[in-house]
């Protein structure tokens, strides 16, 4: 009996996965996993890893390879990167998904809390990108999908370092497209709202929060269709227009 | 990624947890685990008990704990294992039945046991030990889980399966998520070769009409009956029939996007919009014009025909609906049977619908399950807290009398003596379970004051 199920890709597409055990990024690998995708992992908790990657190799990935890495290490990254794009034999997703929300009282209070934030949001993938988008375009092929947050599109007080770290991972990957693309680079940048994750576990639900499994969906359809830019859910894209309209003297004494 | 889950209990979030009857209702904790490492350490310093739940689809309270921790499965729901030769799947406990049947029919493979909703969890599924259609022939679903972790909240882990650890097994089949979490599972799933089943619907009046063709289906894999309740005089108990199979024709088993076959009655989507519930059972009844209707139809209508109305549960409104849903033994199936259903018509309290089926005598593994030889009724009823306890009360009290015992599953009404009746075995079962785990059912049931 045959296992391998719906593969919509002759040659199974290579993956490389920053942040695999994040809740969207499980949730997206697990598309490409029953597409009979090949993926490269890569995070910090090697228990948790190991239990992603065999959930995808179950449904169906046609290879799996994982690394054990804090990508905060940011000198580590090169060889990293070379290492999972030698065990794939090549790359045609990059796709960054780590990330922390971080305690934005905290580092009201510590600048040490608020740059922890700032590096592993902002510094570790401009690391991470420099050499990927590098990689790609001697090739003059490849996506860099990298997940942001609308958090980026306006800082807020309750969460502004992490607003602000995504703003300028944001403003990064805009201005990557802009040099990459005419090499044949393609950039997505992935927006989410709140989404139900380990991430946002202890926050508060309402209606707001996104399925980590339809927001997948989006982010594979976005990439499928080389989008430069994805709010997910699409709701996020009419509703950050109006707050990024906002007037400033109006803006600083709403409660958002 | 941060990890979200060890901040400060102080952080939790609070939020009413419904069940699937929408009674009671109460506030609790909520502490979702994502991943197997996360229990027990998330209920490091807590005090007021813990629960494991998974998607509420119980409708009483054995999936509530008034003021304390529930510990929501339903992100921890990976996949581990599958072997396509032997149709054994591994997965996390958090993984539900809709998730497993995405995976496996397009892989040739079915549940070998399922209930009438598939968004239950693999976990709640060996909790309540739950049971289909094709009791008869397959037993609860307990007996196809060939081994599972429990873990503890003293941080032990226990393999178990039916010779490992044999009294943990025995008792987590069936344990209402009290012996502690279950953290993976092993289900041997059943070789399909079609996502059709072939279907036949034959009305009857009569429990004697049901009890023949019961005996007439005993080789049919799937049998289950809709009785009409509101009828008495030459109607009473009348009902349709239902019986399938899984087709033998090797056919489609990724989804087509467009359903070719309808249902033969689409009663149920129909039934939610009645105002009247007896109108409901009479056109129920007369929806199937003809005697007998033969149709291929896909399974999820076969077997789940209301999980296509998302939240039915909530036509009942805020006060919510109760099962109530009795097994008695064959030595008094009949009588009993006929005894209850005209306690339930003169009662005036209607059920809207009301299920029919012959439990077999395949012996279930769990030490507290639910099923066993007889026959099986579930009605469910609105709540009307003065007319429906009292009743749930008489009912519950014959059902004793007969023999037969009520489902915890669907209970929020049974007293502290009756479920002792029911379940004598309860104070063995007790040896097992988790210091730090209990429910709202399990408080009430037990509570001798």
């Amino acid at each position: 009996m045959s296992t391998t199920v719906q593969s919509t890709t002759a040659t199974p597409r290579k993956i490389l996965v920053l942040g695999a055990t994040s809740g969207i990024a499980e949730a997206t690998c697990r598309i490409w996993a029953s597409q009979g995708a090949s993926l490269f992992l890569i995070a910090r908790n090697g228990e948790k890893l190991a239990a992603v990657a065999a959930d995808l190799k179950t449904r169906g990935a046609s290879f799996i390879d994982t690394a054990v890495a804090d990508l905060d290490d940011t000198d580590k990254h090169p060889e990293l990167l070379a290492h999972a794009i030698n065990s794939l034999t090549g790359m045609d997703i990059a796709y960054l998904a780590h990330g922390i929300l971080g305690d934005q009282t905290e580092a009201e209070r510590d600048f040490n809390t608020a740059a922890q934030i700032i590096h592993t949001n902002y510094m570790a993938p401009v690391s991470l990108l420099t050499w990927l988008a590098n990689f790609c375009a001697q090739r003059h092929s490849g996506t860099l999908a990298v997940i942001s947050s609308v958090a980026g599109d306006r800082g807020r007080k309750s969460n502004y370092l992490y607003g602000s770290s995504k703003a300028g991972l944001s403003a990064f990957l805009g201005g990557l497209r802009n040099r990459v693309d005419r090499e044949g680079v393609t950039v997505l940048t992935i927006k989410p709202g709140p989404t139900k994750t380990a991430m946002t576990a202890n926050m508060p639900k309402s209606e707001k929060f996104a399925d980590p499994e339809s927001v997948a969906e989006s982010i594979v359809s976005a990439i499928d269709k080389r989008k430069d830019i994805l709010y997910v859910p699409f709701q996020w894209q009419p509703i950050m227009f109006i707050i990024r309209n906002i007037p400033e003297r109006i803006f600083k004494k709403l409660n958002l | 990624m941060p990890d979200a889950i060890e901040t400060e209990e102080a952080k939790q979030v609070q939020a009413p947890f419904e069940s699937w009857g929408r009674y009671p209702t109460y506030g609790a904790k909520l502490l979702p685990l994502h991943w197997q490492s996360d229990f027990p350490a998330v209920t490091a310093g807590l005090h007021n008990g813990a629960l494991p739940v998974g998607m509420g689809r119980s409708y009483g309270d054995v999936c509530l704990l008034k003021d304390g921790n529930l510990l929501v499965t339903t992100a921890m729901n990976r996949l581990i294992a599958f072997d396509p030769e032997t149709g054994l799947l591994t997965a996390e406990a958090g993984v539900n039945l809709a998730q497993i049947l995405d995976f496996a029919v397009p892989r040739g493979f079915f549940l070998p046991v399922t209930p009438g909703t598939k968004y239950v969890t693999l976990g709640g599924a060996i909790a309540n030990d739950i049971h289909g259609k094709n009791h008869h022939v397959a037993g609860t679903f307990g007996r196809h889980i060939t081994q599972f972790e429990l873990v503890r909240s003293d941080g032990s882990r226990m393999l178990c399966t039916p010779t490992e650890n044999p009294e943990f097994f025995a008792a987590t089949i069936g344990g209402l998520g009290l012996t502690g979490l279950i953290s993976w599972a092993t289900l041997r799933l059943k070789p399909i070769v079609s996502r059709k089943i072939d279907y036949e619907g034959i009305q009857f009046h009569g429990i004697d009409e049901f009890l023949e063709l019961t005996n007439q289906a005993k080789d049919i894999e799937y049998t289950v009956s809709w009785v009409d309740v509101t009828s008495t005089g030459r109607n009473f108990a009348r009902g349709v029939f239902m019986q399938g199979d899984h087709s033998s024709r090797k056919d489609d088993l990724i989804k087509s996007a467009k359903p070719k076959l309808i249902f033969p009655f689409e009663a149920p989507g129909f039934a939610l919009n009645s105002l009247s519930v007896s109108l409901f059972n009479t056109a129920f009844f007369h929806k199937q014009i003809h005697k007998r209707v033969v149709a291929l139809q896909d399974y999820e209508p076969f077997f789940y025909p209301l999980d296509k109305v998302l939240h039915w549960n909530r036509m009942y409104g805020k006060r919510g609906l109760l099962q109530f849903q009795y097994v008695i033994p064959w030595e008094h199936a009949k009588e009993g049977t006929i005894a209850i259903l005209q306690a339930v018509a003169k009662s005036g309290l209607a059920s809207f619908l009301a299920v029919l089926k012959a439990f077999g005598d395949v012996p279930s593994p769990g030490m507290m399950s639910f099923p066993k030889p007889g026959i099986t009724l579930a009605l469910d009823f609105p709540i009307k807290p003065d007319k429906s306890f009292p009743l749930f009360q008489r009912l519950a009290d014959m059902t004793l009398e007969l023999g037969g015992r009520l489902y915890p599953a669907k209970d929020a009404a049974m007293t502290a003596p009756q479920f002792q009746a029911f379940y004598p075995q309860w104070q063995h079962f007790a040896q097992y379970r988790d210091p730090m785990l209990t429910s709202s059912f399990w408080e009430r049931v037990t509570s001798n004051s």
